[in-house]
């Protein structure tokens, strides 16, 4: 079996005229948590989407545990799908259903469990990210972050060989962002296996990461352990990690020389 | 002005490609839609739901406006065949222009702001906060699992909600032309028994509101998950659903009633 689970080769993707990816290439290992990081707009969530086959690419391939994702048949791909999951920006909860029907729905879906098992297994999937006594609540009486806690109990329902995380630290506050930063590390290292995360917060996606990959323009910018980015050279990579306002990504966008524009 | 002019050209030339390219986006979802409805049979739980959120919550709405729709029409009809001393045929009268032609109709439309807006709505928002793309990623077909459900309940519904509300249009016209116009009640029900043909009028009747059901739940369902997945894209979708709908069911009506009812 190959340490690396997802292959991505020479990915180009548009959306419209705009180049989204121009010829991106990465390895995502097996085991560990591996971030994908680059500026807001970068294309990170639409590369989660890509490697779920929820986009087709224009031109490049994807592989995930050795499958071509945008070869496979709707079933075969459907099938490859339980054995990932994903956790969107929003948390994607199903709204007409509550916590323990959102974390028994893919079970229910997918296994021929009986009803005192899918309860076992939903309590403690629940116990895990630590709502377990809001079972019954509904996703409207939710917080973000409990929102995203469930989300992340729901996409470990089916003991997936992957999870991917869509900006799980966005919008959340302290405390909130400490739980998810602790429960994506202890529950990649209890279930052992392989975790992206997308984000572009620095500090919290750089301390649980074994592996990071910088994206911009389309292209992987810099990649290495979380070590090696911080004491990088490369001057996109110290604009990223220390959040300068202008250097490689400038701060203003493209535009006519400001005199033309004023006295046009 | 020459410049203008093409602009304009260009204009609805782009108009007319992008309505065409939906209607075929929307043939083919609607084939997708129809081999989705297979599933139900393994899980018909979620077809009973839909039929109460689609059919049973429209169920008010279609009675008091069939009520009053046959309460109009037998004043109506009254005031026009008192001149001809043929007020005892108000009964075959609204009977008939219930069953033919005001029962399919009018429930088409209230659907299609009731039930129609509401599929739009709701599945619009799925796809806005991303519970259809969750669902796929948790390889769950949304076609399987969210449409196809809203389908059949709406097209299963329709026909039922109309033949209600011509029944209860028809009390309406009872109320009306006999309790309170005075009109004598033996004539009221049996010409309508005599006349009344079961083919002809009520089958025909049936099948306007079966085709009429299809057509306003399509729309509906496409509308929502075709939808640009913001609060302005869901208005907008949620708008078309009630005019596209609308338009399509005069049109067809007519369609369907020149086919049916020709000498």
């Amino acid at each position: 079996m190959s340490d690396i689970l997802v292959k991505i080769r020479d990915l180009h993707f548009s959306r419209g005229d705009r180049k989204i990816f121009d010829g991106l290439s990465m390895d995502i290992p097996r085991q560990g948590i591996t971030a994908i990081m680059g500026p807001s707009g970068t294309g990170k969530t639409t590369l989660l989407k890509l490697i779920g086959g929820q986009l087709i690419p224009d031109q490049g391939s994807i592989e995930v545990d050795g499958l071509n994702v945008h070869q496979l048949s709707t079933r075969k791909l459907f099938e490859l799908r339980q054995r990932m999951g994903m956790l969107f920006q929003s948390g994607a909860l199903l709204t007409d259903l509550s916590v323990f029907e959102n974390v028994a729905f893919p079970l229910r879906e997918h296994t021929k469990l009986n009803e005192a098992m899918i309860r076992h297994l939903v309590l403690l999937k629940l116990n895990a990210v630590g709502l377990r006594g809001a079972a019954e609540m509904m996703p409207s009486e939710l917080s973000g972050g409990m929102s995203r806690r469930v989300a992340l109990a729901r996409a470990i329902a089916l003991d997936p060989m992957m999870i991917m995380y869509d900006e799980p630290f966005t919008g959340q506050d302290p405390i909130s962002m400490g739980v998810l930063v602790s429960l994506i590390s202890e529950l990649n290292n209890a279930l052992n296996i392989c975790s992206i995360v997308v984000s572009h917060d620095v500090p919290d996606t750089l301390s649980i990461s074994d592996y990071v990959h910088f994206i911009s323009a389309g292209k992987v910018v810099e990649s290495g352990s979380p070590e090696t980015l911080r004491n990088s050279q490369a001057e996109w990579t110290h604009q990223f990690i220390h959040g300068d306002a202008d250097g490689p990504v400038p701060f203003h966008y493209p535009a006519d020389p400001i005199m033309d524009d004023l006295y046009r | 002005m020459f410049n203008g002019l093409i602009d304009r050209i260009q204009h609805v030339g782009a108009a007319t490609i992008h309505s065409f390219r939906r209607l075929g986006r929307g043939s083919v979802f609607l084939l997708e839609v129809i081999a989705s409805c297979t599933s139900l049979f393994t899980r018909p739980r979620l077809l009973v739901k839909q039929l109460y959120s689609v059919g049973v919550q429209t169920l008010i709405i279609i009675i008091v406006a069939g009520l009053f729709v046959g309460m109009v029409m037998a004043l109506q009809s009254y005031y026009a065949l008192i001149d001809y001393g043929a007020e005892d045929s108000v009964g075959v009268m609204v009977a008939l222009s219930l069953m033919r032609e005001l029962g399919p109709v009018i429930t088409a439309l209230l659907f299609a702001g009731r039930a129609g807006s509401a599929l739009t709505a709701e599945i619009g928002l799925m796809k806005a906060t991303e519970q259809l793309s969750g669902m796929e990623m948790m390889a769950v077909n949304p076609m399987q699992r969210i449409v196809a459900p809203r389908f059949m309940a709406g097209v299963i519904s329709m026909p039922l909600l109309a033949t209600i509300f011509s029944a209860v249009g028809v009390i309406g016209a009872y109320l009306v032309a006999v309790e309170l116009l005075g009109l004598d009640s033996g004539p009221f029900w049996s010409q309508p028994q005599n006349k009344v043909d079961l083919y002809l009028d009520l089958y025909n009747g049936i099948i306007k509101s079966v085709v009429f059901g299809v057509v306003a739940t399509w729309i509906a369902v496409f509308e929502g998950y075709d939808c640009i997945p913001t609060s302005e894209g869901l208005g907008q979708a949620t708008t078309r659903t009630v005019v596209h709908s609308s338009l399509a069911i005069l049109f067809l009506d007519f369609v369907l009633t020149s086919l049916m009812f020709t000498k």
